[in-house]
């Protein structure tokens, strides 16, 4: 059960065998650049690797504790408190699952708009971690403003382009964090047919800025570093996906999301200070930009993918997760050619949000956050009250893969200065954009005594 | 006093001031605001040393700091340590957003068993070490000032920030949300729809967004400077047949640390619990507008 042992036992631990050695601890203890209040702590001796952990001292807020005795409607806006950086992930998950416990059927109109707000949201979070918080870690600097000084127009673009990521959110949700217009059933209001159209010619500078970023982007030197990921995402059909489809891996894994935590599980393990989710049986998956690019490339419109095609970026890319930032510019490219599609096509036709009757029932929601799939889980009760919540967010999915990986960086660098390999390891973590406040259940640090 | 000011002023004019960013149980939304201000962010560090800021740069200075803005409440006997330390180094110390100012939606287990939060939560509860409570900042340590909301607004936190580093009072409205609606040219939702609103008692700030878009306000900037909850609420229950239970719930999310939110939220609990007892059938007798509650 603990993956303390399982650690020990990839880092082939022989106990009494290198004593003598002398041991080299890398410690960080308050890792910069990432949402929430995380740590890294690597210790090797010898040439040996005895413990990589990435932790998370985040204090526990106890959100499904607190949902439950809650009414079905207030799901959407409390939950979207877990994170600010991708609140409409958590709306979208929420509504989806108390939608599908009540049987609500929302029309084409809102499907779509509930797409455009979340496109907002992709274009904002992942121009946010690209331009502010990976890039500097490529390009040498400690952040973006210090970036700005080397690369002053690179960054004002950045800021442009998150900046009309945020306005549209804005326009649709009423404002960019913690959005007020997500409902179950739809929306409180359809936004104004005119005031969307206002969004068509930033959107095209957004394109075009995007579409810079790829080819910046693209050039930045990369680690030569590769693993075999079990790649898991939604995976729709007919588009790209974001907030509807089936959940597959490249291992074999074809699921409907209902059927989530029978194929997925929780383990509380003591070494670490998180929950770990894994595949049952198989263990550690990766979720995010390189999983749904992995997947669903096909899906892509013709210019997002010719752009790939111009930086060179295949789908075997997907295995070296430094180039998450080549798919997370992509997919602002997506968004922003999504976002345009659907706005030239809105009708503020029929009505804001669907109605329904209140019952008891099982809901399922799972949406692409920018980090990878949010699985919501509700029981509601006959007066519409929540009796049980589950919520598992990208982060918490990602943190046995993060972990794998930092093995891997340790492991390849090691002969590197002490400043470099932790500079590497943070960039290693940097690399899943991971959302610390959004991984919902810590539990305290045990630390190993090097001599024992 | 003169000599004092002439001395902070040349040392001023030839260092930047200092501003640290600090979190503790939040979501990091309000940090986030100062990252979302894009047309001014490269402009505010012309003229301030951002210190210390984890979530933007692996820069850190030591202290002490000008300005330190606080986000998230405490949870954990470390944070309340952390906290102290934070205010050591701080000549101002400003608590933006809910958690901060008065402990956020996580304070719901105040009035829980946190024990029973914890259970529910982790398969191992007993690796979880965490205060029976979340609290506000204001509780640990001296605040010199609170920027309310759920989350804060970006435009009032450059206000404050640019206040503070001035020497002089932040001007940021403490009357209620209903007046800059109302200035907005908005139609009131609960007179004219019937949607209850909680912006009465709201603190000003969010732009009056719900109504604009049909909604009712849900409190999430938090009491004003002189709500009267209780009687509010009795109104939502006469004028929108909302439920005791409604209005209890509508005061018990997002400040329902502060204290007179809280309470009156109890007592529409337990008008709640009166209209259970008495059987969906049946309601109770109409609310009296001005009643005295103990």
């Amino acid at each position: 059960m603990s993956s303390d042992s399982e650690i020990k036992i990839k880092a082939g631990i022989r106990p009494g065998a290198q004593a003598g050695l002398k041991t080299r601890t890398i410690k960080v203890d308050y890792l910069a650049r990432v949402e929430g209040e995380g740590s890294l702590y690597v210790r090797t001796k010898g040439q040996e690797i005895e413990e990589v952990q990435f932790k998370i001292f985040e204090p526990p807020r106890y959100f499904e504790a607190l949902l439950r005795g809650r009414d079905l409607t207030e799901a959407c806006d409390i939950t979207s408190r877990i994170c600010g950086i991708c609140p409409i992930a958590y709306q979208m998950s929420a509504v989806q699952a108390m939608e599908s416990a009540l049987g609500i059927e929302l029309t084409k109109e809102i499907s779509e708009l509930r797409r455009l707000i979340f496109c907002g949201e992709w274009i904002e979070s992942h121009t946010l971690h690209v331009y502010m918080l990976h890039a500097p870690d490529f390009l040498g600097f400690e952040d973006a403003i210090k970036m700005a000084k080397k690369y002053p127009k690179v960054v004002s673009q950045g800021l442009q382009l998150k900046k009309i990521g945020n306005d549209l959110m804005k326009l649709v949700g009423g404002r960019e964090i913690h959005p007020i217009n997500v409902k179950v059933g739809g929306f409180y209001k359809l936004p104004d047919p005119s005031q969307l159209r206002k969004m068509l010619d930033p959107l095209k500078q957004a394109r075009d800025i995007a579409e810079e970023t790829v080819r910046f982007v693209s050039k930045l030197e990369f680690p030569d570093f590769e693993r075999d990921y079990e790649f898991v995402s939604l995976f729709h059909s007919e588009e790209y996906p974001i907030n509807r489809g089936r959940i597959i891996s490249n291992r074999g894994l074809d699921i409907e999301v209902p059927s989530y935590l029978d194929h997925f599980q929780e383990l509380h393990v003591a070494r670490s200070n998180a929950l770990h989710s894994v595949l049952k049986e198989r263990g550690e998956y990766l979720v995010g930009p390189l999983a749904r690019y992995f997947h669903n490339e096909g899906r892509l419109p013709e210019r997002v993918r010719e752009c790939a095609r111009e930086i060179n970026f295949k789908v075997k890319d997907c295995r070296n997760p430094f180039k998450s930032i080549i798919v997370r510019s992509l997919e602002i490219l997506f968004a922003c050619e999504e976002s345009l599609r659907i706005i030239e096509g809105y009708v503020a036709k029929g009505p804001a949000f669907v109605n329904y009757e209140v019952k008891e029932g099982i809901g399922h929601g799972c949406t692409e956050a920018p980090r990878g799939i949010l699985y919501h889980r509700y029981e509601i009760g006959c007066d519409g009250k929540i009796k049980e919540a589950k919520i598992i967010p990208p982060t918490s999915q990602n943190q046995k893969t993060i972990e794998s990986d930092l093995f891997e960086v340790v492991r390849k660098y090691f002969s590197s200065p002490e400043s470099e390999l932790r500079h590497r390891c943070e960039q290693t973590v940097r690399n899943y954009d991971p959302c610390i406040s959004c991984a919902t259940h810590f539990l305290k640090i045990e630390r190993e005594d090097v001599n024992s | 006093m003169r000599k004092k000011s002439s001395k902070a002023g040349n040392k001023r004019a030839k260092i930047k001031p200092k501003l640290a960013v600090w979190k503790f149980a939040s979501c990091d939304g309000c940090q986030l605001s100062l990252l979302d201000c894009e047309d001014e962010l490269l402009g505010i560090a012309e003229i301030i040393e951002i210190a210390n800021f984890a979530e933007a740069s692996r820069h850190v200075l030591p202290g002490p700091y000008d300005l330190s803005l606080v986000e998230g409440s405490i949870t954990t006997s470390h944070d309340a340590d952390r906290i102290k330390d934070v205010r050591n180094q701080s000549r101002h110390l400003v608590t933006i957003g809910a958690c901060a100012t008065s402990g956020g939606v996580q304070a719901l287990r105040n009035y829980a068993r946190e024990e029973d939060y914890r259970k529910y939560v982790y398969a191992r509860p007993d690796y979880i070490e965490a205060l029976a409570t979340s609290t506000p900042i204001s509780n640990h340590v001296k605040v010199d000032f609170e920027l309310q909301g759920c989350p804060i607004n970006k435009t009032q936190l450059l206000e404050v920030i640019s206040a503070f580093l001035h020497g002089r009072k932040p001007n940021i409205s403490s009357y209620s949300e209903c007046i800059d609606c109302k200035l907005d040219g908005n139609v009131c939702v609960m007179v004219a729809h019937g949607t209850p609103c909680l912006g009465p008692i709201t603190h000003a700030g969010c732009g009056s967004i719900c109504p604009r878009y049909n909604r009712g306000c849900y409190g999430c900037y938090g009491p004003q400077d002189s709500p009267n909850p209780r009687a509010l609420g009795d109104w939502m229950v006469a004028m929108t047949k909302a439920s005791p239970d409604f209005v209890n719930r509508s005061l018990q999310t997002y400040y329902t640390g502060n204290k007179i939110f809280h309470e009156a939220s109890e007592l529409f609990q337990k008008d709640a619990q009166k209209v259970d007892a008495l059987g969906e059938s049946q309601s109770l007798p109409s609310p009296e507008p001005n009643r005295k509650d103990t």
